[in-house]
């Protein structure tokens, strides 16, 4: 895995360098403080507005990917992970340090919508303020918690007192005047609609969307606490199955895998990069087939056929993917510089498995096409409802299905290539309808893709000479990045933009571990689809985002 | 009464029929009743057994469940409700979208502390009798999210559990396992055992107080209902 990236002088067409960003930035720039990825900046924490607005409007970085905080013994520190759409190897890191004392930096929102959400993470784990936040509570955490968890002088064990309120008496606000008939309903956290423990504070006009206020953290299961006490080599892998728990395993497995090779220079051989390509997409289908599934669910209200027929497909993927991995949801499936084990024998058998599994998938997916898409009830719910502009997507930092069927072509796989993508033969799929049915279709094709690429793979695995078949490189047992290097990287997951910045102290364990899920980003558009739309409309664009809660909570 | 009933008198041997005759069969006595079933009661034409035992019977072999996703444990119990795994096939798997009509919570994911009260509050509206199946290590002690800072360790500190299906996640046939351990269970009419659940809803003014609850003070109102974490004591 190369490094391309962190020497950022080579000139290409439409990238810029460090060094035009330096001259852009002028004397905003207090310092450089490069990233393994990216060149790193350093400015004052009242100047962010300013350089974000230039790095946006006259370097193109359009493309607010991650927002990190973290503390260090002398300080909070902020950075930014900014990217373009148009190629995202084009990275730039804005690292904003405050004082301990007074950790008040500027808020990234007015530049990027994306930063609203990013920042009141960033609050709520680490406890950095930020100046100008139209709303800067709590996210993940409830309001009443005690401390910020990832600060460093945080108390596990003081105890912490959560309360039930039923109502946040919505309605006081919305009632202006004797006219206005406004009704507030919750959606959630416990209900079929939300796919797990969603919760959306809902105002009605009528059967319209006055407003839709997304409640998460109803499953943050401290995902990035619990990296930060793993060791690199093996302690961390099992946790990425558990992000995006939609069968999307080896997905987030590889985002992991990624990031860690990177920081710690290590090869892969080509041999176990086909088996992962192999692996994700299959991943990748079992995910888009439930996707697909719970959204006729939610279309059509009640368990159909439709779902019946995502699960029996998902079942033949997981069958595989157990013969593959030993289990059948959370793979592990993955080491550093390679794959746990070789393809199950005899290889024939488990070969032709697959090949029959790609046989009766265009029929299968016929099927669907004559269920869903081209079912006119489904088309009435979703054509032209839930419309996401793809300014709007991009500045809400979408990615995945959700951009693509906005028209936004971005897809790492082809865009920032890594494991074998590059050297196969395969589309991206794009739509530019921008309205629910758009990112139906657009799952519906990348099963399509997916399709492509494992059966190119299992062409090669098959001819593979068997004395080639290395399946991990030799990696030391400990894993000890060098001191304060940095880095972030991204994966296309099921859901998008997968990406984790790492940060490591010298020691075998990551200091910072953060992690940026597409969901997060994603859900934050929900209310830009459904206001002023009719409720059934929101309950579709919700299906037609496809969230998984495991991702966006973390 | 009796004159109108004879004026249907109908003559048995003269209508015929594909259904009749199977269910008479060909020797023309009614055997719908000499089921194997009945052949295990023995001769008697009566079933003797008490209301209860029925009732329990009657409760194991048609449960309703509540449709209640949490985390990835969800996915494997969506699996065992549709096809191929089925669980319907065993009378356990209709599920249901209210808790009002529910009688088994399967309790699939990590609990965290903002989802702990919620929980609560949906198993306090399932109706009498109620039971509850643990799915994955997440509901047993916490998982592998034990040592989080935000996380339960386990449903039993929230709300009693009858049945822990282990694993992460357990596989589709685990949790059928579990289930029909649970029927059994009902069938006999045994009861789960009393468990001590430490984290309880209550109101904010019956707090001990002490340093959080005076800093809370003024954003809690005092009849809110609130659940108190003790971390230094969990498991
Ligand atoms: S037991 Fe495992 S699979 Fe189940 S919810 Fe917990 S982490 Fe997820």
């Amino acid at each position: 895995m190369s490094l391309e990236e962190s020497t950022p002088d080579t000139v290409d067409t439409g990238v810029t360098t460090a060094e035009e960003i330096e001259a852009l930035l002028g004397d905003l720039v207090l310092d450089r403080d490069d990233h393994l990825n990216a060149p790193g900046f350093v400015v004052r924490p009242d100047q962010v507005q300013d350089t974000l607005f230039r790095l946006r409007d006259e370097a193109g970085f359009d493309h607010l990917s991650c927002v990190t905080a973290q503390e260090y013994e002398d300080r909070y520190e902020s950075i930014y992970h900014l990217k373009k759409y148009d190629d995202p190897t084009d990275e730039v890191s804005v690292v904003v340090p405050t004082p301990t004392d007074n950790p008040v930096s500027e808020s990234a929102e007015p530049v990027y919508r994306t930063a609203e959400w990013h920042e009141r993470e960033a609050y709520d784990l680490v406890g950095i303020d930020y100046d100008d936040h139209p709303d800067l509570r709590r996210i993940l955490l409830p309001e009443t918690w005690q401390g910020h968890p990832l600060s460093r002088d945080y108390d596990q064990d003081r105890p912490q007192v959560v309360p039930l309120r039923e109502h946040a008496n919505p309605l006081q606000e919305d009632h202006e005047g004797d006219e206005d008939d406004t009704m507030f309903l919750n959606i959630g956290p416990h209900h079929p609609a939300t796919h797990g423990v969603l919760h959306l504070k809902t105002v009605l006009d009528g059967e319209q969307v006055v407003d839709v206020e997304s409640d998460i953290g109803y499953l943050h299961r401290c995902e990035e606490q619990i990296c930060q006490q793993g060791t690199y080599r093996y302690q961390i892998m099992p946790y990425p199955d558990r992000w995006d728990y939609i069968s999307a395993g080896l997905l987030n497995e590889w985002a992991y895998a990624r990031v860690a090779e990177d920081l710690a220079d290590i090869e892969v051989p080509e041999y176990a990069q086909v088996i992962r390509t192999m692996g994700a997409e299959l991943c990748r289908i079992a995910a888009h087939m439930l996707a697909v599934g719970t959204f006729a669910l939610d279309v059509y209200g009640d368990f159909t056929a439709i779902f019946m027929y995502a699960v029996r497909d998902r079942e033949k993927v997981q069958n595989i993917l157990e013969e593959l991995t030993g289990q059948r949801l959370m793979f592990n499936y993955f080491r550093l510089g390679g794959v746990v084990w070789d393809l199950p024998e005899p290889r024939e058998d488990f070969f032709e498995m697959i090949r029959d599994f790609l046989d009766d998938l265009p029929e299968a997916l016929e099927e669907y096409h004559d269920m869903i898409s081209a079912n006119e009830i489904l088309q009435v719910r979703t054509v032209d409802t839930g419309v996401l502009p793809p300014e709007v997507a991009k500045s809400y930092g979408a990615t995945g299905p959700v951009a693509r069927g906005s028209g936004v072509d971005y897809d790492l796989r082809r865009d920032d290539p890594y494991g074998y993508y590059d050297e196969l033969d395969w589309n991206v799929a794009v739509e530019d309808g921008c309205d629910n049915y758009s990112r139906l279709l657009v799952r519906l094709r990348e099963v399509e893709e997916s399709a492509k690429i494992i059966e190119q793979c299992v062409d090669l695995l098959e001819d593979w000479p068997e004395d080639e078949r290395t399946i991990q490189s030799n990696v030391p047992r400990t894993i000890r990045p060098d001191d304060d290097t940095e880095i972030y990287r991204a994966v296309e997951g099921a859901k998008g933009e997968l990406g984790i910045y790492v940060r490591a102290d010298g020691t075998e364990k990551p200091a910072r571990f953060k992690i940026r899920s597409p969901c997060f980003s994603n859900l934050q558009t929900l209310p830009e689809m459904s206001n002023g739309e009719y409720i059934p409309d929101l309950i579709a664009s919700l299906g037609s985002l496809d969230i998984v809660l495991g991702e966006v909570d973390r | 009464m009796s004159s109108e009933q004879e004026r249907f008198v109908t003559d048995t041997s003269q209508v015929g029929s594909d259904t009749r005759d199977a269910r008479i069969g060909a020797s023309g006595t009614d055997n719908r009743f000499n089921s194997k079933l009945r052949e295990a009661f023995g001769s008697s034409p009566f079933i003797l057994t008490k209301f209860d035992r029925f009732m329990e019977w009657v409760r194991g072999s048609s449960m309703f469940m509540l449709q209640f996703g949490i985390a990835c444990c969800s996915i494997e119990m969506m699996h065992t409700y549709a096809v191929k795994h089925d669980l319907d096939r065993f009378g356990a798997g209709v599920p249901r979208a209210s808790p009002r009509q529910a009688d088994v919570i399967i309790v699939p994911g990590t609990i965290v502390s903002k989802f702990a009260p919620r929980m609560k509050r949906v198993y306090d509206q399932m109706p009498e009798p109620k039971f509850v199946v643990g799915m994955g290590s997440c509901t047993i002690s916490g998982g592998p999210f034990q040592e989080g800072y935000n996380v339960v360790k386990g449903a039993e500190e929230v709300i009693p559990v009858d049945i822990h299906v282990p694993g992460c996640p357990p596989r589709p046939e685990a949790l059928i396992y579990g289930v029909a351990k649970l029927q059994e269970r009902i069938a006999n009419g045994e009861s789960s055992p009393v468990t001590v659940k430490p984290y309880e809803l209550e109101q904010f003014s019956d707090l001990d107080q002490d340093e959080v609850v005076d800093k809370l003070a003024d954003e809690i109102d005092e009849d809110d209902l609130v659940m108190r974490y003790n971390w230094a004591d969990s498991p």
